[in-house]
């Protein structure tokens, strides 16, 4: 028998019951899409924490005080307090020539006022540099100006959020808020950018570390954020800030230091087996598809014994018929896989409709491992039907009507 | 070219044993006409199940042109029967989600036969049962007698040597059956050798020769001298 006359009576018989086989699509091509729309659920949270990293800046080191232990042993018995680190810290790390850019982050929260409208906000003591170093981008005006990091100017940048609080709509270039007891000029405000990593950079005001470093009378910074000169200049970097502060603080290792990379690495590592989870969970719905195929090819067999008796009749060995029943189950999950493909490509075009932001996007080997996994179902649970089917005495399947 | 040898077919029933066939012999000539007539449970439908190579015989000998066909395999006996054997039903035996058309191709589908050659045979054999105009119905828009007609034209579309067919008008009138004992005999005079298991002494009158059973046994094996 040609291979597209068995394929086209496989197809007829499965024509033949369209409510059973509707079904039978139905089951497998919702676990296909659920394979396909699950792994780019995943695939898609893989992304958008990513993106949301490099959105911080490119080549990026934090470094932060105090050390985090990892390699266990047991806490120094009084808790040393880790020694603060300082704007004079941080501007030593320029000495390094892996190191491009250094941005000092003092932060703290004070009142931002305007004509009696005031308002708690969190602000952010820097220098030029953080502009570079976390791409941040002006609405209006500029941000702060290159120059001496110790000198308290007062002037300062707005967040997109908080330049719309105070003053809506009109410019705020040149005006004049009071953050704390201290008036500030107004020089620019920030591109409107949202959420980076839980600090909404829409709702901050950013003055110069000096001026921050006087208005919350203290020396220490929350961190530095340290761009290094290139991806491959990333270790060399931290090797640097590390000696270059272990130095400066009487040969103690009381700092850490993260690097984005690691970061990145790390999330895409927890991310992708995430993915990979979820994804097998979701093939479980193709077994499930695939022993329903099973039991429809099963009680296709005894409800068609008349007909396998008659095709041994015409001369079919059992091989013959079991390569048609093999092509029925085949033919299910295959049409079905290429419907659950249809039905994720619609759940993917609707989603990136409603969530725009949410980077979903189903990757290639998911799409073939479903169709993949949905097809090897189909066929090792074809099996046991279709060796039934191909092993029935011809007398006793031809003596039932 | 049909010959059995002490053929014994035994059924186990439980504690019981049916000998549904015992020490039969039978030769049938080329271009024979033969009917198989007896009470009901007296072996008809097992010899003639045996003689299409559908069921094994538990002992003796079946030779087929010459071949003994108790020593082959399953794949050469299904052979066999799809190049050699016609077979008609009491109860036609048409797949019902396929046209009259398709049913009768499906023995050359099977073959493997190129589908450009298949529809002019199909055509052809329509046209012989007169059924021309039916091709395209399904079974269930047929008369029964046209059903038949259909059950024919399938079982001889490889051109068998043999025809089987057992109680081939005991679903039908007797105006449709006459019918199509008439084309059955119409096939035979082409050449066929033609075996019909049948409870109708009117039929077994017109074949020239008769075989009776009884219990499993062949009783008498008369010849109509013609
Ligand atoms: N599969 C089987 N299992 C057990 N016994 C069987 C089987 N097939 C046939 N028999 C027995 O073998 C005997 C002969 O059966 P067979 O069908 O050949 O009779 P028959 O002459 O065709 O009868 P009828 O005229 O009613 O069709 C019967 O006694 C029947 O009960
Ligand atoms: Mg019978």
């Amino acid at each position: 028998m040609k291979i597209d006359d068995t394929l086209g009576f496989a197809f007829r018989s499965l024509r033949g019951y369209p409510l059973r086989t509707g079904l039978m699509l139905l089951a497998m091509a919702i676990g296909v899409a659920s394979v396909v729309l699950l792994t780019a659920l995943g695939e898609g949270a893989r992304r958008y924490v990513t993106q949301e990293f490099t959105s911080l800046g490119t080549h990026l080191l934090i470094v932060l005080p105090g050390r985090s232990e990892t390699t266990g042993g047991p806490p120094p018995l009084l808790g040393e307090t880790p020694r603060d680190l300082t704007l004079e810290d941080a501007l030593a790390l320029l000495r390094s020539s892996a190191v491009r850019r250094v941005a000092p982050v003092m932060v703290g929260s004070a009142p931002v006022a305007r004509d009696g409208l005031s308002r708690e906000t969190v602000i952010l003591g820097t220098t030029a540099a953080m502009a570079e170093v976390r791409n941040l981008s002006m609405a209006q005006g500029r941000f702060l100006p290159a120059g001496e990091a110790s000198r308290a100017e007062a002037h300062c940048v707005l967040g997109n959020k908080l330049k719309t609080e105070l003053f809506g709509n009109t410019s705020p270039l040149g005006r004049f808020v009071r953050i704390g007891e201290r008036r500030f000029r107004v020089i620019g405000a920030l591109a409107p950018k949202g959420q980076s990593l839980g600090v909404d950079i829409s709702d901050v005001a950013i003055i110069p570390v000096a001026s921050a470093s006087a208005l919350f009378n203290r020396v220490s910074l929350f961190r530095i954020l340290v761009q290094a000169r290139g991806r491959d200049a990333i270790p060399r970097a931290k090797e640097a800030v590390l000696e270059i502060i272990r130095e400066r603080h009487d040969g103690e290792d009381d700092i850490t230091v993260i690097t984005q990379d690691a970061m990145l690495a790390t999330f895409d590592r927890i991310f992708k087996t995430l993915t990979l989870a979820v994804a097998g969970i979701a093939a479980i719905s193709l077994a499930v598809a695939g022993i329903l195929i099973m039991n429809v090819m099963l009680v296709a067999v005894s409800q068609r014994t008349g007909e396998i008796g008659l095709l041994k009749a015409l001369g079919a060995p059992g091989g013959q018929i079991l390569h048609l029943f093999l092509s029925e189950s085949a033919m299910l999950s295959l049409v079905g896989a290429a419907l659950g493909l249809l039905l994720a490509g619609g759940g993917l075009v609707l989603a990136e409709r409603f969530f725009p932001n949410f980077p979903m996007a189903a990757p290639a080997w998911a799409l073939l491992a479903a169709v993949g996994v949905a097809l090897a179902s189909g066929l090792v649970f074809g099996v046991m039907p279709a060796r039934r089917a191909a092993r029935l005495d011809p007398v006793a399947a031809l003596s039932r009507r | 070219m049909i010959c059995l040898e002490q053929v014994e077919r035994v059924f186990q029933v439980g504690e019981e044993t049916v000998y549904a066939l015992q020490q039969v012999d039978l030769t049938i000539q080329p271009g024979e006409y033969v009917s198989i007539m007896g009470p009901s449970g007296s072996g008809k439908s097992t010899l003639l199940n045996i003689l299409g190579l559908l069921d094994r015989p538990d002992r003796g000998v079946y030779r087929l042109e010459g071949l003994d066909t108790t020593e082959l395999g399953e794949r050469k006996q299904a052979d066999i029967r799809r190049h050699k054997i016609g077979f008609i039903f009491q109860f036609f035996h048409l797949i019902l989600r396929l046209t009259a058309a398709e049913n009768v191709e499906l023995p050359l589908t099977l073959a493997g036969v190129a589908a450009g050659q298949r529809k002019a045979r199909v055509a052809e054999a329509l046209d012989r049962m007169g059924l021309a105009d039916r091709a395209r119905h399904r079974p269930d828009q047929l008369s029964g007698g046209q059903r038949q007609r259909v059950a024919i034209a399938r079982a001889t579309i490889m051109q068998p040597a043999i025809i089987l067919a057992d109680e081939p008008t005991g679903n039908l009138d007797r105006a449709s059956g006459t019918d199509v004992i008439e084309t059955i005999e119409g096939l035979n005079r082409a050449g066929m050798t033609v075996v019909i298991v049948t409870h109708d002494p009117e039929l077994g009158k017109r074949t020239g020769r008769q075989v009776r059973m009884l219990d499993g046994r062949i009783e008498d094996d008369l010849r109509r001298a013609s």
